[in-house]
């Protein structure tokens, strides 16, 4: 029986570590590329999860069809933002890059508040509801479709990062800028891709999580410190340690929140954050 | 042409140096109304209104050591000002400790804690450290909130009366002076350390750590003493807002918000001047009171818009702040002048 419970409970750590990990890598992504910290990751995942919500509620269109749309959306946000803001301050001292962009999470969530009220709204009957019982343990149908879609643009984001031309380049920018430029590739462009791409990964764990997660304008905070612990844990600038990452830190946070319980649960992956950055400050996969 | 937009960003310190006395006359003016300000202004929300400045701007002058002048981007003070608040409150009220020795008790403790704190965290650097700071003010939140002695979620209650001896008034014009006393002895340490070596060698390391290093100054020893003195001055805040508002709980004193509050007092003003906090103090107050009269109150969290499109103007067009926006004209002007003198025209 209560081996039952433990792998249930690591099931379903394993399922959300997998939706820390997408998110993860879109920070991680714009880090690598470009040294930025983005502390309004957290509002790309919201507007992602706003963007199926009226879809849904507007066009009767399911999250999970809508992916696609959500992804192409929140590209042109992260590209926008990146365009209108980021561009400026590229080369401004740490301090005024930090409250750019947490000036602009406060922004998109009092914009948020102001154009769709702070209440909070759900999806009722998406085409993934309900339960699937594998061999014993049971499995609600939207997180575990979720943690597949997570895997797969995932796996999207590592192929087109290391077999296509256009990835390639986007690691070389993130590798050496200046050497990058020199081969002729356009860094602005290069950004701006990153930024897209970056918000992109956000906004689709948002549609995914919106099948069984509320949404509300405040809904970003919950996730911005989680994906910071699994950037860290995974090195910054890694795809395959953020994969890694995401499922640990989703792993210890569930199991922490069911032995000790769950109102801890933060503080234990905080502590493992702490750890992390004191005695392997490059994280798993990081180079030093 | 050129040259002349060259000019201040070699001289912005020293560019203002013309200038002095009528700077100097200007502040003991401020001061003077400052002092006086309660004399002729009975309204209490006007009161109010100058103590949340004057509370705002002690919190900023504290960041600005560890973060301005030490260049060490902490974004969980809020973690010392909730210890300060929590220490002495706890003290005063389940343990009948007096206020004024409660009240640096807590900020001695906060001062301990930040020792630890900066022991563990000061090998890493920007980002990280920033990212440290705030997990252990998360972590610190979640502690307070899980703690049944320290009142958990629902907070803590001070008692009503008091006077002098307990440090509790009915009334807000006690509170302004021991909000403006603070923030003078604060700004007092801030300014001994701005002449002294010490304030030297935390510019060297903000500047040029490895050549500050080179030269036999210690890092983390002068990081350490940096920190120390911050978070012993920002638990002094903390108190002092327990004893304003008589009622705490771990989302007034210690919400992450706060935090950023601190710093962004500093940045709007100048990070790593002496009068930068204040003036960023003014500003925000004044921005964040005026919005939320203007705005607030509609539940649509137009006030909120409107701050935060001005915090993301003012990091991406003026990062020196308001401070350094005027050593650049007065530099500029300084520059113009000199020209003139001998004779060039610009």
């Amino acid at each position: 029986m209560t081996s039952e419970i433990i792998i249930q409970t690591l099931a379903s750590g394993l399922l959300i570590g997998l939706i820390y990990a997408l998110i993860a890598i879109g920070l991680t992504l714009i880090f690598g590329v470009m040294d930025i910290v983005n502390f309004s990751h957290g509002e790309f995942l919201m507007l992602g999860m706003y963007s199926s919500f009226w879809l849904y509620a507007i066009y009767h269109l399911d999250p999970i069809y809508t992916l696609p749309l959500t992804a192409v959306l929140l590209f042109g946000v992260g590209a926008m933002v990146y365009r209108v803001v980021i561009k400026k301050i590229i080369d401004a001292p740490m301090l005024a890059q930090i409250f750019t962009t947490f000036g602009l999470m406060i922004l998109f969530r009092g914009l948020a508040q102001f154009l769709w009220k702070p209440d909070f709204r759900t999806v009722g009957n998406s085409v993934v509801s309900g339960t699937v019982s594998l061999s014993g343990i049971q499995i609600g149908l939207p997180q575990l479709t979720a943690g597949v879609g997570a895997i797969l643009v995932t796996l999207g984001i590592y192929l087109f990062l290391t077999k296509t031309r256009t990835g390639a380049a986007l690691e070389a920018t993130a590798a050496d800028k200046e050497a990058a430029r020199l081969m002729g590739i356009d860094s602005q462009r290069m950004f701006t891709l990153a930024w897209g791409v970056g918000a992109a990964c956000a906004g689709v764990a948002g549609g995914l999580l919106s099948t069984f997660f509320p949404i509300f304008p405040e809904i970003g905070a919950n996730f911005i410190l989680t994906a910071f612990v699994v950037v860290n844990l995974g090195g910054f600038g890694s795809v395959v340690g953020a994969l890694l990452a995401g499922i640990l830190v989703g792993v210890i946070e569930v199991m922490g929140g069911f032995f000790l319980g769950p109102q801890y649960k933060m503080g234990i992956v905080l502590c493992l954050f702490l750890a992390v950055l004191m005695f392997r400050p490059q994280g798993l996969m990081g180079k030093v | 042409m050129n040259q002349l937009n060259q000019q201040p960003v070699v001289s912005a310190s020293y560019g203002s140096a013309g200038y002095k006395w009528p700077m100097r006359l200007f502040f003991v003016v401020l001061l003077a109304v400052v002092i006086f300000f309660p004399f002729f202004e009975k309204s209490p929300s006007h009161q109010n209104f100058v103590i949340l400045v004057l509370m705002a701007a002690q919190l900023g002058v504290a960041w600005n050591i560890i973060g301005g002048y030490a260049g060490q981007i902490s974004l969980g003070q809020v973690a010392f000002y909730g210890l300060g608040a929590y220490t002495s409150t706890l003290l005063f009220t389940k343990f009948g400790i007096n206020p004024w020795f409660a009240i640096p008790i807590g900020g001695l403790l906060a001062a301990c804690i930040s020792l630890a704190v900066g022991w563990s965290c000061f090998c890493l650097k920007g980002h990280y450290f920033a990212m440290a700071t705030i997990a252990v003010a998360e972590i610190i939140q979640i502690v307070f909130t899980n703690w049944d002695f320290a009142g958990g979620a629902v907070g803590l209650n001070l008692p009503m009366e008091g006077g002098w001896k307990f440090l509790i008034f009915a009334d807000k014009e006690p509170y302004y002076y021991l909000a403006l006393g603070l923030l003078l002895l604060t700004l007092g340490v801030n300014y001994a350390i701005e002449k002294s070596y010490f304030g030297y060698y935390l510019r060297a390391i903000k500047d040029e750590p490895d050549a500050a290093q080179s030269l036999g100054v210690n890092l983390s020893l002068y990081k350490q003493i940096a920190f120390a003195i911050s978070s012993f001055f920002t638990a002094l805040g903390g108190s002092l807002y327990a004893h304003k508002e008589l009622y705490i709980d771990p989302g007034s004193v210690l919400h992450t918000g706060l935090s950023i509050k601190m710093a962004l007092v500093s940045i709007l003003g100048g990070v790593g001047t002496l009068s930068g906090p204040v003036i960023g103090a003014a500003v925000l107050t004044f921005i964040e009171e005026g919005t939320r009269m203007l705005f607030g109150g509609s539940g649509k969290g137009t006030d909120l818009v409107i701050y935060a499109a001005l915090i993301v103007v003012i990091a991406v067009y003026y990062p020196a702040g308001v401070v350094g926006w005027i050593r650049g004209y007065l530099s500029r002007r300084t520059a113009i002048r000199q020209m003139q003198l001998e004779g060039r025209s610009a």
